[in-house]
Formats: structure tokens, C-alpha cells, sequence
């Protein structure tokens, strides 16, 4: 609310600074991108190496003649124009910003805000070219100018959103063929235009939602719901048109999973205002996500950077002065062999549970033969009924296994990955700190040369000289403190975001195992029907 | 040693009814010994007859002396129109030994109790295997004991009061027999289908419909069988995840640990449920099956000696046809021809009479089963919902 009162120009000359430091810093981390110095780390530090930019947006750039000059106002600043993949995304991370963002916009505050500044940063558009966009939303949640405010505000709105997915079709053929899903949203939140409303989204738009969240957020302590996985080999059944049973299943366990993702992704109070999920959910049309292929020159690169990270982390050996992070890591660990383990003892379940069903429905068909064979009237009518019986259940053992599936080992399987995704948050910390630390060692060397200045033997060179290490000297002392409260940044966000993790995790399984054993008792009280219908027929006999 | 109580012998004893009423002849097999592969089991009589020596005496007996006194039952031509109870299958402990094999090898991967349980399961398998072998070796002498006919078999009699090893008895009576009519049987299939002329109904239908029936039943066993191994899976896989639900409720400080704990707790008593499901299943269906499917194929041999001796019959025709061309050995040529006849008629009529009752004594079983097996099923799943809701009203109200 204040900080709409307050004059553009205050405002934006306050901003200065710090946008002059970031060009300066998407100065240092372009170079970083030509040359592979230690802070080339930075920006792949994406989690699972998901594409750290978007593709560049013809048309949104259209629509939005607005973000023009912005965009041209940033590729200058990095220098001369090249075709590096930076660049594009540069421009993308501009039009990225879905519609347009304004100064006075909560989204800008969040992004500015001097907290947070990430390596990678949705760079902020300059002032002059800003209009507001969310002109719907209420003010009143958005008054605040950090991330942790903002989580704090409940704001007007209660959490009242769901999404479903639906209705997969596929559109094409051949091997460009693809399935399209309906995301439909069910909200009375006043963060969204309407109440009730769909969109048709393809597997590679997920895809493509996830990889813009986690180079916003995850170096940033936030952990972000990994999407569902890739597999070439179901989509390519589909694709060239199997339409057996486990193609149908591959594209149901699909959609199940994708609305998984996207419920778990709203439930996150950060992500779900973030504009690239609101855009997803609303708009009508969305721009491909080419990089988030496998084998594009992308999907390599996200290779080669998991590849690079594993060594890094390797090689970071951190002073860990709070054992909370510790205690923490370990726990996580051991949770996630544990969780394995059940999911791999789920999985077996279900493919038990199925065989169940397949050697029970052999047997009702022997038995109804066995049935015809038998010459006694009365226990031939049993022996079908008893075939009959046994049918039915072979479709019960055929829901159970299913509800064993969709239900738990799903259930397990999500946080496996989701576990993956809170590891690598910790592993972001290490890198911040190693960041940190490497910035002040670099001072530390700086402040060495500045002093062996002194006892240069060329006199004329020597002011120029010591003008120039004063400068850096100043520059890397800003570096460190930058490094510092980025590193407490992150701890801080960490923190609260394993809470939440946390409290979540509780939630989620208790809901679902309730859910599954609900399952299994409806299974069991089934059996008992059909038992109790049989025995007068098994009494019948004579 | 292991004692089976009168209780858990009942419960066994429930393919083959009306066994061991009659006072005059008790047969059971109080105890049984496991070495290694050989089984050695303590057949106990009870009996008021006055052919036997003493009123009440046991003997050790091997599974081969089971299968020597049922090969001669089987060749005895006196028998020829009756059913003989199928011989008692080898013990086959193969199964849970090649499990318990695989278990060894797993225990690295498995939790000390995970391993425990595994183990007892199997322990708990074992013991099942032993008791089915008990209970079929045993049903067969009760089957013997309750006929009419063959509980006074001298052999029969030496079986139950010889007091020595009978393996150097048996031997002697292979070399007598030479497996003559076991040879016969296993050809028999191409008699039968080749038609020998059937003159009467009833024979004929029997033969189509044993035939059919036998290889309906055979299926459905090896189905039976597939189901059962199936819920034994299922139980494992409950250990297995009882087991992890432990390690993680162990690390766990939150208050899902209290929710683990219950979850893992459920899954433990689950799976004994489905571990008797399965073992229910298994005695009142599959060994139903199995049994019926070896006495089916014992009423099988003797349609097939009743074709022979009709072949026989057929045969001596012929040669008194020819006798009475040539006007030689006629007399001889129409003794034998009637004393087939004779011998057709016999065992025709016995074979009628064994076969009816038979199928009053397969309706009975299957009945008793099937009623047993259904209540069973409702039993443990009613077990199941009391054990599911439970753990879901906790859950709810934590």
C-alpha cells in the first residue's frame, strides 16, 4: 500500500544502484559464460540441470511492444551483441516476466528486493518501460517487499485452489505426434481472473514451467517440486499409435503425475504467485519449450552441467557452524534410502497384486470349465457359481493393485524426487558459501597486492596502479558482504522451507495412507459380499 | 518330532470324509520324523480284529512303503473292480528349500528383523509342506481301512503290523509282480479312445465324462496352485514393507513417527491374515483339487481295466469263433470264454457300484470344502476390515 504512494522517480533512482550492480554483475557472470573461471559454476547450478533460461519468445515480444526496448536496453549492457545462449535468454527472462511488470508491482518488489539477489537473476526491466500487470490482484496481499513477508501475509485469501488434468488427446502423428492435456482450475483465490476455467497443456509446457521455476528459485533455498519424468520409450508407443493397455496406462500414470505436479507446485505460497505458474494455469496460449528436450543442444548441456556438478560437490568442503544443516542432511538421507526401499517393496506389491488378479481370473475360467464338465447338477452350479465369484474378485485384486499404485507407490516415488530436489537446495547453500568464501579470499589476495604496491620500483605507474586495486578492493569488499547475506539468505529460506517441507510431507501421507487403507477396506468388505453370496449356493449342494 | 494335536489333524483331514468311524480299525499318523529328505512316519492302529496280534501298536514306515503297498493293491487281480485309492505324492520340500536358499542369499539387503521374519514365514511353509505330506499319507491308509474289500488285504495287514524294515519284503515283490498292470495302465489312454465297443450306458458315460473331467481338474489344480503362491507373495511383500515402515518411523522425530509406527504394526498383523488366507486356500481348494484329481485318475484305471478285461472277453470270443472252425479245443476255447465273461461281469458290476459311490463321495467333499473355504474367506477379510478400521480411526484422530 505505502509503496504505491510513493513518487516513480524516487524510486527508481533508489533502484539505480543496484541495477547498475547487476548489470555489472551479468557483465562478470557473460564473461563467466565465454570463459570457465570458478564462478562459471553459478550458473548451472540449476537443479537437475533444467534449462537456466527459457527460449526466446517471438511472440510474446510482439504482443508486448512495451518489453522492446527493455530488452534491447539489457543486450547492450552485456556488450556486443552475440549469439550466445545467454543473450537470448536474456531477452527471454524480460518477456519471461509473462505479461509486464511493474515498478510499483509486488512481483518487481520480490524480484529487487536486496535480500535475495541470486547469480541468475530474472533481470529486472528498467523503470521506464513497466506497467503494471496485476492490476486485479488485491493490494492489500501484496504491501510487503521480501519473499519472507510475503509468506508471512496470508493476505485476503485463504489456500483454496485446485487443479485437475484431464481429457489426454492426441494431436497429430507419426513421431511429432503429442498428447494434450486440459489443466482445469477450481479457485475462489483472488490471485486468478476467474473461478473456474482450462487450458490445453502438453507434457513438454510442464516440463517447461518447471525448468523457469527452478532457475528462479531453486539456488535460492526454495525447494521446488521436480516434474514428472521423462520417458521416450512410453511416449514413443503413443506416439506411433498403440492403443493397447499399457500404452493407456503409461498416459494415465502420466496424467496422474502431472496433476500431482501442478497441485504441489500451487500448494508452494511462493510458486504459486510466481507469473509463470499463474500464466500457465490462465493462458490461453503458450510459447514451446524446445530446450527441455532430451537431446537438444540444451538437454546436452543440462548433461554435461549434472556431470560438472557432481564433481563440484565433491570438491566443497564447508565449515559447517550450524548443526541444525547437519542434522538436517543426515536426516535427509537416511529418508531417502528408507523411501526407496518402501517404494521398491510397493512396486512389488502392485506387481503381485496384479499377478493375483491374472492367476484368479485363470483360475474362475478352469473352474467354470470344471463346472460344465461335472455331471452332478448341483455341484456344477457350484462350481460356476464359484467361477463367477472368482471373476469378480480378480477385478477387485485388478482395483486394489491399482489403488496399491496410484495411491502409495506414486505417493513414494514423488518424494524420492521431491527429496532429490531438497538435497540439491542444500547443495545450493554449499555453493553459496563457497562463493562467499571465495570472494573473500580474493579480497584477502587484493589487499596482499595493494600492500606489496608499496614497494613497486616504478614510481609514475605506481598511483594508477594503486587507483585500479583500490577500485577492486572496493568492489570485491562488496562482493563479500553481497556473498555474506546471500549465504545467510539462503540458510534462512532453507530453514523455514524444510519446515514447511516438513509439515507438508506429514500431511500429504497421512491424507493418502488414509486414502489407501480406505482402499483396502473397501477391497476387503467387497470379498466379504461375494463370499456371503456364495456359501447358500456351496450349501445347495446335495 | 513333530506331534500333531487331534485339533490341527481334523482341520487336515477334511478332503476325504467318513474316514476312520470304524471302530474296528483305526489308522492315524500320530508323529512323523523330517531327516534331511526322508520322511519317517509312525503309522498307529487301533484295532478290535482278531487278525491282528495286538489291540494297539505303531510302526515306522517310509514314503516307499506306501507306494509298495498301493502297487500292490493295484495289482491284485481280485481288486481289478475296484477303486484303489491313489498312492500319496513323494514329499516335496523343494519349494520352501529353494526359498530359503534365496533367503540366505538376500539377508544382506534385509534389516535383522526383517530377516527374522522371513524366516519364520518360511519356517511356518515348511511345517505346511509337512503337514499336507502327514495328512495324505495318512488319508490313504484311512481310505483303505474304511473299505469294505480292502482293509482285509494281507498285505494291507503286513504293512500296518510288520514290525521289521519292509524294504527287503518289498523288493521281493516287485520281482514277483513285475509291474505287469502298471505297464498296462500307462497304455491304457490309446484303449480307451481307441473305442472298444461300450454296450452299456453308464460305462459309457463315465468314460466321457472322467476324461473330460480329469483333464478339467488338473487345470483348475495348477491355477489353484498359481493363486495361492500369489497371496504367499503378497504376504512377503507386507513384511517387507511392515519392515522399512519400522526404519522409518526409527529415524523419524515428527509426529508422522507415531502414524509410521501404527502403519508398520498394520502391515505385520496384514500379513499374517493373508498368510492364512493363503494357506486356506491352499488346503480347502488346491489340495481339494489335487486330491480329487489322483482319485479321478484311480477311477481312470480302473475304466481301463475294465476295458481289458472286456478286450479279453472280446478276444476269447474270437478264439472260440475259431475253435469252432477248426472244431478244435472248443471246450477249452468256451471255458475261457466264460471265464472272462465271468470276470467282465464281476468286475463291471463292482466297478458300477465303486464309481457311483465314488461320485457320492466327491460331491460330499467338494460341498464341505467349498462351505469351509467361503466361510474361511469371510473370516479373514471381516479380520482384515477390523484390523484396517483400526488403524485408520487412529490415524484420524491423531
Amino acid at each position: 500500500m505505502t509503496e504505491q504512494g510513493e513518487p516513480p522517480d524516487s524510486r527508481s533512482s533508489s533502484r539505480l544502484p543496484t541495477h547498475s550492480a547487476r548489470r555489472k554483475d551479468a557483465d562478470m557472470t557473460d564473461a563467466a559464460a565465454r570463459e570457465p573461471p570458478p564462478e562459471h559454476t553459478d550458473f548451472h547450478e540449476v537443479e537437475d540441470g533444467e534449462d537456466l533460461f527459457p527460449e526466446p519468445r517471438a511472440e510474446q515480444e510482439e504482443s508486448q511492444p512495451a518489453s522492446l526496448p527493455a530488452v534491447d536496453i539489457s543486450t547492450n549492457s552485456n556488450g556486443p551483441k552475440q549469439d550466445s545462449l545467454f543473450d537470448d535468454d536474456a531477452e527471454d527472462l524480460f518477456a519471461e516476466a509473462t505479461e509486464e511488470v511493474s515498478l510499483d508491482s509486488p512481483e518487481r518488489d520480490v524480484l529487487l528486493s536486496d535480500g535475495p539477489s541470486p547469480a541468475i537473476t530474472p533481470i529486472t526491466p528498467p523503470t521506464s518501460v513497466i506497467t503494471p500487470r496485476l492490476g486485479h490482484a488485491h493490494d492489500d496481499m501484496f504491501t510487503h517487499s521480501s519473499f519472507d513477508e510475503i509468506e508471512e501475509e496470508e493476505g485476503g485469501d485463504a489456500f483454496d485452489i485446485h487443479i485437475s488434468v484431464s481429457d489426454p488427446e492426441k494431436v497429430g502423428d507419426g513421431m511429432n505426434a503429442y498428447m494434450a492435456y486440459k489443466v482445469t482450475t477450481k479457485t475462489s483465490m483472488s490471485l486468478f481472473k476467474l473461478k473456474d476455467f482450462s487450458v490445453k497443456r502438453r507434457f513438454s509446457d510442464f516440463l517447461g514451467l518447471h525448468s523457469k521455476l527452478a532457475s528462479k528459485y531453486l539456488h535460492i533455498g526454495y525447494i521446488v517440486p521436480p516434474a514428472p519424468e521423462k520417458s521416450i520409450v512410453g511416449m514413443t508407443k503413443v506416439k506411433v499409435g498403440k492403443e493397447d493397455q499399457s500404452s493407456n496406462e503409461f498416459v494415465e500414470k502420466r496424467r496422474s503425475a502431472l496433476e500431482r505436479y501442478l497441485m504441489r507446485t500451487v500448494k508452494h505460497p511462493i510458486l504459486l504467485k510466481d507469473p509463470d505458474v499463474l500464466q500457465f494455469l490462465e493462458s490461453s496460449e503458450l510459447p514451446r519449450a524446445v530446450n527441455t528436450q532430451a537431446l537438444s543442444s540444451a538437454g546436452i548441456l543440462r548433461m554435461v552441467n549434472k556431470a560438472a556438478d557432481a564433481v563440484n560437490k565433491m570438491t566443497i568442503k564447508m565449515n559447517e557452524s550450524d548443526a541444525w544443516f547437519e542434522e538436517k542432511q543426515q536426516h535427509f538421507e537416511n529418508l531417502d534410502v528408507q523411501l526407496r526401499k518402501l517404494h521398491a517393496s510397493m512396486e512389488s506389491l502392485v506387481c503381485h497384486r496384479k499377478e493375483l488378479s491374472v492367476n484368479t481370473a485363470q483360475f474362475a475360467k478352469s473352474a467354470a470349465m470344471l463346472g460344465n464338465s461335472e455331471d452332478h447338477t448341483a455341484l456344477s452350479r457350484a462350481l460356476s457359481q464359484l467361477a463367477e465369484v472368482e471373476e469378480k474378485i480378480d477385478q477387485l485384486h485388478q482395483d486394489q493393485a491399482n489403488a496399491d499404485f496410484y495411491l502409495f507407490s506414486e505417493l513414494l516415488g514423488d518424494y524420492v524426487r521431491l527429496i532429490t530436489a531438497v538435497k540439491g537446495v542444500f547443495d545450493h547453500r554449499m555453493k553459496t558459501w563457497q562463493k562467499w568464501q571465495d570472494s573473500q579470499m580474493l579480497l584477502q589476495k587484493k589487499r596482499e597486492a595493494e600492500a606489496k604496491l608499496q614497494f613497486t620500483n616504478k614510481p609514475d605507474k605506481l598511483q594508477q596502479a594503486k587507483d585500479e586495486i583500490k577500485e577492486e578492493i572496493e568492489e570485491l569488499e562488496g562482493k563479500v558482504q553481497q556473498g555474506e547475506r546471500d549465504f545467510e539468505q539462503i540458510s534462512k529460506t532453507i530453514r523455514k522451507e524444510v519446515s514447511r517441507f516438513e509439515k507438508e510431507r506429514v500431511k500429504d501421507f497421512k491424507t493418502i495412507i488414509i486414502k489407501y487403507l480406505e482402499s483396502l477396506v473397501q477391497t476387503q468388505q467387497q470379498l466379504i459380499k461375494y463370499w456371503d453370496a456364495f456359501l447358500p449356493e456351496a450349501k445347495a449342494i446335495s | 518330532m513333530t506331534s500333531l494335536d487331534e485339533a490341527s489333524k481334523e482341520k487336515l483331514r477334511s478332503v476325504s470324509v467318513d474316514l476312520n468311524n470304524d471302530a474296528s480299525l483305526l489308522i492315524d499318523i500320530p508323529d512323523a520324523l523330517c531327516e534331511r529328505d526322508k520322511v519317517k512316519f509312525t503309522v498307529h492302529t487301533k484295532t478290535t480284529l482278531s487278525s491282528f496280534q495286538k489291540p494297539d501298536f505303531s510302526v515306522p514306515r517310509q514314503h516307499e512303503d506306501f507306494i509298495w503297498l498301493h502297487d500292490t493293491l493295484v495289482e491284485t487281480e481280485d481288486y481289478a473292480g475296484l477303486i484303489i485309492p491313489p498312492a500319496p505324492p513323494k514329499p516335496d520340500f523343494e519349494s520352501p528349500r529353494e526359498k530359503m536358499h534365496k533367503l540366505g542369499e538376500g539377508e544382506a539387503t534385509m534389516t535383522k528383523e526383517e530377516y527374522t521374519k522371513m524366516k519364520q514365514e518360511l519356517e511356518a511353509e515348511y511345517l505346511a509342506v509337512f503337514k499336507k505330506t502327514v495328512q495324505v499319507h495318512e488319508v490313504f491308509l484311512q481310505r483303505l481301512s474304511s473299505h469294505p474289500v480292502l482293509s482285509k488285504d494281507r498285505n494291507f495287514q503286513i504293512f500296518l503290523e510288520y514290525d521289521q524294515d519292509l524294504s527287503v519284503r518289498r523288493k521281493n515283490a516287485k520281482e514277483m509282480f513285475g509291474g505287469f498292470f502298471k505297464n498296462m495302465v500307462k497304455s491304457a489312454d490309446e484303449v480307451l479312445i481307441s473305442g472298444v465297443k461300450e454296450v452299456d450306458d453308464f460305462f459309457e458315460q463315465e468314460k466321457t465324462f472322467l476324461l473330460d473331467y480329469y483333464s478339467k481338474i488338473k487345470d483348475s489344480t495348477a491355477k489353484a496352485e498359481k493363486m495361492t503362491r500369489s497371496h504367499k507373495n503378497i504376504a512377503d511383500d507386507y513384511i517387507h514393507i511392515s519392515a522399512t515402515l519400522n526404519s522409518l518411523c526409527a529415524e523419524d522425530s515428527t509426529p508422522n513417527k507415531k502414524n509410521m509406527e501404527k502403519l508398520s504394526d498394520l502391515f505385520e498383523k496384514l500379513r499374517k491374515v493373508e498368510g492364512r488366507v493363503a494357506s486356506d486356500q491352499e488346503l480347502k481348494l488346491t489340495e481339494l483339487l489335487r486330491y480329487y484329481m489322483r482319485d479321478i485318475q484311480a477311477a481312470k484305471d480302473l475304466l481301463y481295466r475294465r476295458a481289458r478285461a472286456l478286450a479279453d472277453y472280446e478276444n476269447s470270443n474270437k478264439a472260440l469263433d475259431k475253435a469252432r472252425l477248426k472244431s478244435k479245443d472248443i471246450p477249452q476255447a468256451e471255458e475261457h470264454q466264460r471265464q472272462c465273461l465271468q470276470k467282465f461281469d464281476k468286475l463291471s458290476e463292482s466297478a458300477k457300484k465303486e464309481l457311483t459311490s465314488f461320485k457320492g463321495r466327491r460331491v460330499v467333499a467338494f460341498r464341505k470344502n467349498l462351505i469351509e473355504m467361503a466361510e474361511l474367506e469371510i473370516k479373514h477379510a471381516k479380520n482384515n476390515v477390523a484390523l484396517l478400521q483400526g488403524c485408520i480411526d487412529l490415524l484420524k484422530s491423531n
